[in-house]
């Protein structure tokens, strides 16, 4: 079963942290997603360039409407994932809290089943 | 030779050179990575070259040559680094030659409860089984199962390191251990069959065939243990689903319920054999879960119309299911046969305490059935929340376009 793990993180919290802390963040993710590759469980994943960077495009009068910035005005913005595909839900979930935002309080992850073209009659 | 045919020779020689291979020199992992070798080197050079005389030999001795090769490299380095290295002796001294041995079935059944050990997660099961047993390569596997490649190719790795850290022997369970064993067996290879069956259509282009290829490896499985009921049991089930596959959808690939599907495009052939099969076994083994679901297959396939299905015969099926084999899952199937014989009132009755289940509360098959049978007891209100509440609960596209439709349809006919 795959899952999307969505990171919502608050943007620009990796400035305010030190060298030596910025550099233990990125060690743990690399750790995970070396875990994550090994398992074979590892679908895929990207990060997303800083919210400032966005372009919302809106249903307008008449057309639509091209405006800078994100859709959504939260502290938490979504800010990459990771897709996975693991045996049970509590396994995705398992991963999700291991991931450096939750651990350090700098954002949530959203744990979202992905849906699958493959279905069985009823 | 075709190329289809060279596939299907190759898939059949997997596990006996595998077998031949693990018996002679033990490490299953260096031994299973230099048997696909060989079946890549053969897949590519029979079908422009021929297929050599032996074809067999032929594997076992590129096989063996990649498996020195390996040691060499391996032994060369391990000469640099630390100066010792010292080998497992003795195994090939004693082996007799490949070509001299006949195939033994008895490798393969090793291979099938080695692939499905209890140290392994039910996927790393799945996908050694397929290619140490079933000769796919990792490609097709992850082809199969739409991940990628480099993802298919580590979930192998690592289910053949976990057996080697196990230390799981190339050997019969015991026979304490043999019917669990041979349970896990079983239930990977319906996994395989479910996954392929499933499938869409537009999916299917893609995809090896895994319906096909989890039927082969039951028949051959039922060559090697004829004697076991679940197993006859197994193909059966296999065999009498898989004959709804061209009416299981639409033109649009929509999913076509049970009752609703047209019966002349049922496969006949499939069908009978499917019949066959469980009606012997059950006459000298004691009915296992697969006999049981097998038989209820048969019921629904002997009635010509969904209107003449023996309703009280599947009822009294599944009875004998929840006594040997208790699973909400079942109650749920059990729950539609009890409304066509009792009423839906029934039906809902059994349904009831699953909401409490963590296994089957807030599950969508749970709400479609309640919906199903909702609607039949005239209660159209509830029957529409009940669908759409299933159709939000499932991460399948087909399936929740057919439960909105149900939906649907509910609401326009008011």
């Amino acid at each position: 079963m795959k899952y999307m793990l969505l990171i919502w993180n608050r943007p620009g919290f990796v400035e305010e942290l030190s060298e030596a802390e910025r550099t233990a963040i990125f060690g743990e993710v690399d750790e995970i997603m070396k875990e994550l590759t090994e398992s074979g469980e590892l679908v895929g994943g990207e990060a997303l360039a800083h919210p400032s960077q966005t372009r919302t495009v809106r249903p307008a009068a008449g057309g639509t409407e091209i405006t800078d910035g994100p859709f959504v005005e939260s502290k938490e913005q979504f800010a990459g994932y990771l897709t996975v595909d693991c045996d049970t839900p509590e396994r995705a979930a398992e991963i999700a809290a291991r991931w450096p935002d939750v651990r350090h309080g700098f954002g949530v992850l959203e744990v979202r089943a992905v849906m699958e073209q493959a279905g069985t009659e009823m | 030779m075709t190329d289809r045919a060279v596939e299907d020779l190759l898939r059949t020689l997997a596990p006996q050179v595998l077998g031949v291979l693990v018996r002679r020199y033990g490490q299953f992992y260096a031994c299973e990575d230099a048997v696909q070798e060989a079946l890549l080197a053969a897949a590519t050079q029979w079908p422009t070259q021929g297929v050599p005389d032996h074809p067999r030999s032929w594997l076992v001795t590129v096989a063996t040559r990649r498996l020195t090769d390996e040691w060499r490299s391996e032994h060369a380095r391990r000469e640099r680094e630390v100066a010792v290295a010292v080998r497992q002796p003795g195994y090939a001294a004693v082996a007799p030659p490949a070509d001299e041995e006949p195939p033994s079935g008895d490798d393969t059944l090793r291979l099938l409860f080695l692939c499905c050990h209890p140290a392994l997660p039910v996927s790393g099961q799945v996908a050694l089984t397929l290619r140490a047993v079933g000769g796919l390569s990792t490609a097709e596997i992850a082809r199969a199962y739409l991940v990628p490649e480099a993802t298919m190719s580590q979930r192998i790795r690592r289910a053949k390191q976990r057996i080697e850290a196990s230390g799981a022997r190339f050997t019969l369970p015991s026979p304490a251990d043999r019917d669990e064993r041979l349970g896990a067996v079983l239930r990977v290879l319906y996994l395989v069959f479910n996954e392929g069956y499933a499938a869409s259509s537009g999916e299917a282009l893609h995809r090896v065939e895994l319906t096909g290829e989890a039927i082969r490896l039951v028949r051959e499985l039922r060559r090697l243990l004829p004697d076991d009921g679940e197993v006859a049991g197994l193909l059966a089930l296999m065999l009498l689903t898989d004959a709804h596959r061209a009416a299981r959808t639409g033109p649009d690939d929509e999913l076509v319920p049970l009752a609703e599907q047209d019966r002349s495009r049922w496969d006949r052939a499939a069908i009978d054999e499917g019949i066959a099969l469980v009606t012997e076994a059950l006459t000298w083994s004691e009915p296992g879960p697969y006999q049981v679901q097998a038989a209820i297959a048969a019921v629904h396939a002997e009635a010509p119309s969904a209107a003449t299905t023996d309703w009280p015969q599947i009822v009294a099926l599944y009875r004998v299911l929840t006594r040997i084999a208790p699973n909400p899952m079942v109650t749920l199937n059990q729950a539609v046969a009890v409304a066509m014989v009792d009423g839906p009132r029934a039906g809902l009755a059994l349904l009831a305490p699953l909401d409490a289940d963590d296994r089957t509360a807030g599950h969508h098959r749970l709400a479609a059935v309640r919906a199903h049978l909702l609607e039949l007891a005239g209660d159209r209100v509830a029957a529409r929340a009940a669908y759409l509440a299933a159709a939000r609960a499932t991460t399948s596209l087909p399936e929740r376009r057919y439960l909105e439709v149900r939906a649907a349809r509910l609401t326009a006919d008011r």
